[in-house]
């Protein structure tokens, strides 16, 4: 584990000999295992009385060699794979990934297989928000938007089943375009699915977004100034909130997003408050994304042709789109084998997280946990 | 024997008061079974009711719709290790939960139920209530104390301090409707809780409504703040999971965590008793005054045995809805029986003499039901406050606001 | 209200309240002293209560059980008394105490002796129900004066706390 300043290996608290009316620094660890803090992450917190004055996050605990790994893997072997960085949201791992491969290969994904990868990467989108909207409700105190949120995700983890055999890992997309049609009803659920879903966002919404004391909570809270975010590299709701307007689906578009009309929500302020009105708000926009992509999907094959064993020329390609958490990059190396010379993920979560310290510092030690949930983090692309 | 008998039955006044200590001590066993039987009950209603807000079903397994969970769960308690740290000072670790249930149970001794119907009157009443429990935040800081370990320690002072603010806001609102007592013709006041809701008889107003909206208001203020003073959500930070300090309670076990939350529910039940009886007009029936009558007082005493019919019903519509299935058919049986013996009351609740007795005391609480489900409520809904906006919230707003009623009492008082 | 069993509960609080008062002052843990101390605190407003003074007894357990003793606890809890207990129980001019003690003793004898005689005769029974009540017309009529002023000194008291206590926020 990287250190520089020794820490603390056990729940070692206070110095003994002063007591609590000296304003004494405070070393508090909120371990690996906590109710909040969303994956095995340990942030060990510098406190004075109850302001942080400093924060170290220790990762690593779920680091499991993926990059690694993807160095002996040829380029389809190491598809499933990527979906377990970021479990949420797996389908968009797969469609960075095989768009990446595509660049280096040089192929395009036919039209209707761009028009499904969209429609399964917004739910996938809606789905991730959602479970954000349920933890981070529940780590502030409010237990039961987590029960309604789950009850909605369960629709879309149905659609990904009846697609593609798995909820959670999906592996949905392969390295040219899609391997499964689209199921017999697969145009009726999903548009089942999107008549049934923005009564239950406005449900989310009531309960929370005027309620004083969910207000109370998140607003002036981890605040982070656009400077700031363009500074650490922080992209996604967290750079959107601060005032940045940059979405990659609409600065440099990839799959089919260019065919559809929709809006970046764009915060004011930069606190967390801000961040759930955007996140709200985009769930309201990958909405109106698979609308209007499930009513003009076009026919057309769904894979395009690619050789049976890849072997992408040598060459790196850096490609990356906008995951549901941020900019998801990945960086490949081909070195004209079957296997990459080097698979570099850039994971979202793990450039968010070095925010944490800016955000928290003065703020109240209740807040980390608040600030932790609003950055979205999974630990397993955190750790890869 | 008889001659005891007659002599309760002939009296006038409560136990405590006649100086029948028979009867007073018939009384304490009553209500004290009738409390842990409340608890039981809300711990029964908790689970189910935030269940169904959460869109879940809760308990469903131990018992017809988990109506024996608080026994299981009983049952699970008491046979649980009992561990005590190392280093903990075992006798004050021992007495802080005792403290604890001993003043929440201690103001039971006043709550009035009907106009004869308490075990005593003490003529200062409310004072003694707010003073005995007030002392459950030494049992607070004391199991903090005892437990020896840093965070229980900062939990319980965290709380402690969280109920000696609210206090404050608590005790304002309640001389504020104390003072509504001495607006009758001799002009004086009472500090009895019997006293009180007699006046708001005499007054003809119940005191929620009396110089709105003055009466709404203290109610309302005191309403937060005993929400607060209990440690129950949005309050709850000092023993909310996900949050740093896991509360006083961290290192107690089994059965001593029990008498925590026994006396936890049971101080909610007192602050609601004290709630219903200052501002909701205690046992009153609603519309006392207004609707007057002996045909009004004939409907408004069918309503118990009604509302018992209604919830035996209930019962029997799950009985209806069980599955067939033969491993049911036990808990079918069980749900049945549940209803049968609701129904039955709800008869019994029809014959004149037992309506007449029994009209005071269902309304009370009924009142106090509706404070319960109240909470339940509250919990499912709202987020925690942090503590630093929770000790503002009680002293920058509902302090000020409990002030300003108060003097807004006393003028219009004076004045009209 | 008639009195129940006026001798038992006058000798039960007596002994309560004396017994916690030795506790106080012999407990090696600080803590354990201020428990003691609001056991015999309870233990009075209970002879308040003999004394049909009932107003009395609830402030007594609402501000001094219930509000001052959580104070001594939350001080005595904050600051670390290890050092207390490696102390010595006994002073070394343990003889002085005793002297000084025995001369109060007598002074409570005596006074005890001859009681009535040094009292006005004011001793006949205030009826209770109206305790409260004449509690109210005296704090508000003729001693408003040191009412206010007692409520004053209360306001200075936090006043110069909040400030002493506070942090650069």
């Amino acid at each position: 584990m990287p250190d520089s300043t020794p820490f603390p290996s056990q729940l070692e608290l206070s110095q003994p000999e002063k007591t609590f009316l000296d304003s004494n620094e405070l070393i508090l660890n909120m371990g690996p295992q906590h109710p909040a803090t969303h994956g095995v992450l340990r942030v060990i917190l510098k406190l004075d009385g109850e302001k942080v004055l400093g924060t170290e996050c220790v990762i690593g605990y779920l680091h499991r060699g993926v990059e690694k790994i993807g160095e002996n893997r040829t380029y389809a072997m190491f598809n499933p794979y990527v979906d377990r960085m970021d479990y949420v949201a797996a389908v968009s791992n797969g469609l960075g990934y095989c768009e990446a491969v595509e660049k280096l290969l040089q192929v395009e994904a036919p039209r209707r297989a761009n028009y499904i990868r969209v429609i399964l990467t917004e739910l996938n989108r809606l789905a991730s928000h959602m479970l954000w909207l349920g933890t981070h409700a529940l780590d502030i105190g409010a237990m039961t938007p987590l029960f309604y949120t789950f009850r909605d995700r369960e629709e879309i983890l149905k659609i990904f089943e009846k697609y593609c055999g798995a909820r959670l890992t999906t592996h949905a997309f392969r390295i040219g375009g899609c391997l499964y049609e689209t199921y017999d009803g697969f145009e009726r659920d999903v548009k089942k699915f999107i008549d049934f879903v923005p009564p239950k966002i406005d449900e989310y919404e009531e309960l929370l977004t005027s309620n004083r004391i969910w207000v109370e909570r998140t607003k002036n809270v981890g605040k982070i100034s656009a400077d700031d975010c363009k500074a650490l590299g922080v992209t996604g709701p967290v750079l959107r909130a601060s005032g940045v307007k940059w979405d990659i689906r609409k600065a440099l578009p990839y799959a089919a997003y260019p065919e559809f009309a929709f809006e970046i929500p764009v915060g004011a302020n930069g606190d967390t408050y801000d961040r759930y009105l955007v996140r709200m708000q985009e769930m309201r926009q990958s909405l109106a994304i698979i609308r209007q992509a499930v009513e003009g999907i076009p026919e057309g094959p769904i894979m395009a042709k690619v050789p049976k064993v890849m072997k992408p020329p040598a060459g790196e390609v850096y490609h990356s789109i906008e995951a549901p958490k941020g900019e998801l990059g990945y960086f490949i190396v081909s070195d004209g084998s079957t296997q990459p010379y080097r698979v570099r993920v850039r994971p979202p979560s793990f450039v968010n997280l070095q925010a944490l310290d800016l955000m928290v510092r003065g703020q109240l030690v209740a807040d980390v946990i608040a600030v932790v949930g609003t950055l979205d983090i999974v630990l397993g692309e955190v750790d890869r | 024997m008889l001659d005891a008998l007659t002599s309760y039955l002939s009296s006038d006044t409560t136990p405590g008061q006649a100086g029948n200590v028979l009867w007073a001590l018939i009384y304490i066993l009553i209500v004290f079974g009738g409390v842990s039987v409340a608890v039981m009950a809300m711990n029964w209603l908790e689970r189910k009711a935030l269940a169904h807000f959460q869109i879940r079903l809760g308990p469903m397994r131990v018992g017809p719709h988990g109506l024996l969970q608080p026994i299981a769960d009983a049952i699970k308690l008491l046979t649980k290790e009992d561990i005590i740290p190392e280093r903990a000072d075992r006798l004050v670790f021992w007495i802080a939960p005792l403290i604890i249930l001993c003043a929440s149970f201690a103001v039971y001794v006043v709550i009035p139920f009907g106009p004869t119907h308490a075990i005593t009157d003490l003529n200062i009443g409310i004072l003694f209530m707010l003073g005995v429990s007030s002392l459950s935040v030494l049992g607070v800081v004391m199991a903090g104390w005892a437990s020896n370990s840093h965070y229980p320690l900062i939990g319980s002072l965290r709380s402690s301090a969280q109920m000696i603010s609210y206090e404050v806001a608590m005790g304002m609102a309640v001389v504020s409707a104390i003072l509504m007592t001495s607006l009758n013709r001799s002009g004086t006041g009472t500090l009895s809780m019997i006293g009180i809701v007699e006046a708001q008889q005499q007054q003809q107003i119940w005191y929620l409504f009396k110089f709105f909206p003055l009466g709404f208001l203290a109610f309302v203020v005191f309403a937060i703040a005993m929400v607060a003073e209990t440690n129950r959500a949005p309050f709850d930070l000092p023993e909310a999971e996900s949050e740093l300090t896991a509360g006083f309670h961290t290192e107690y076990s089994g059965l001593r965590w029990s008498l925590f939350m026994l006396g936890e529910y049971a101080a909610m039940i007192a602050v609601s008793s004290i709630a219903v009886t200052l501002w909701l007009g205690g046992w009153l029936r609603p519309f006392p005054n207004a609707l007057t009558g002996a045909t009004w007082d004939l409907v408004f005493s069918l309503v118990p045995g009604f509302s018992f019919l209604a919830l035996a019903a209930v019962a029997w519509i799950g009985v209806i809805r069980m599955p067939k299935d033969p491993y049911f058919r036990v808990q079918t049986l069980g749900l049945a029986a549940f209803g049968l013996l609701l129904g039955l009351i709800g008869l019994v609740l029809f014959a004149p003499p037992v309506r007449e007795r029994i009209q005071d005391i269902f309304w009370f609480t009924a009142k106090v039901a509706f404070f319960m489900y109240m909470y339940i409520w509250y919990r499912a809904t709202f987020p925690r406050y942090r503590f630093d906006q929770l000790m503002r919230v009680g002293w920058k707003v509902l302090l000020p606001i409990s002030l300003g009623v108060l003097i807004g009492t006393a003028v219009v008082g004076v004045v009209f | 209200m008639t009195p129940v069993a006026t001798p038992f509960f006058f000798y039960f609080l007596s002994a309560l309240t004396l017994g916690s008062a030795f506790l106080v002052i012999t407990c090696k843990n600080a803590v354990h002293s201020a428990l003691a101390l609001i056991l015999g605190l309870l233990g009075q407003a209970g002879l308040y209560l003999m004394l049909y003074a009932p107003f009395v007894a609830g402030v007594q357990i609402m501000l001094y059980a219930g509000g001052i003793m959580v104070l001594f606890l939350f001080v005595i809890m904050l600051v670390n008394l290890d050092r207390a207990l490696k102390e010595e129980q006994f002073s070394r001019q343990w003889l002085a105490g005793c002297l000084a003690a025995i001369i109060l003793g007598a002074l409570f004898v005596g006074v005890l002796m001859r009681g009535k005689a040094l009292f006005p005769a004011s001793s006949e029974q205030i009826a209770e129900a109206s305790n409260t009540q004449q509690i109210g017309e005296l704090l508000y009529g003729p001693y408003m004066f040191a009412f206010e002023i007692a409520s004053l000194l209360l306001l200075v008291a936090i006043i110069g706390a909040v400030v002493m206590a506070k942090k650069r926020i």
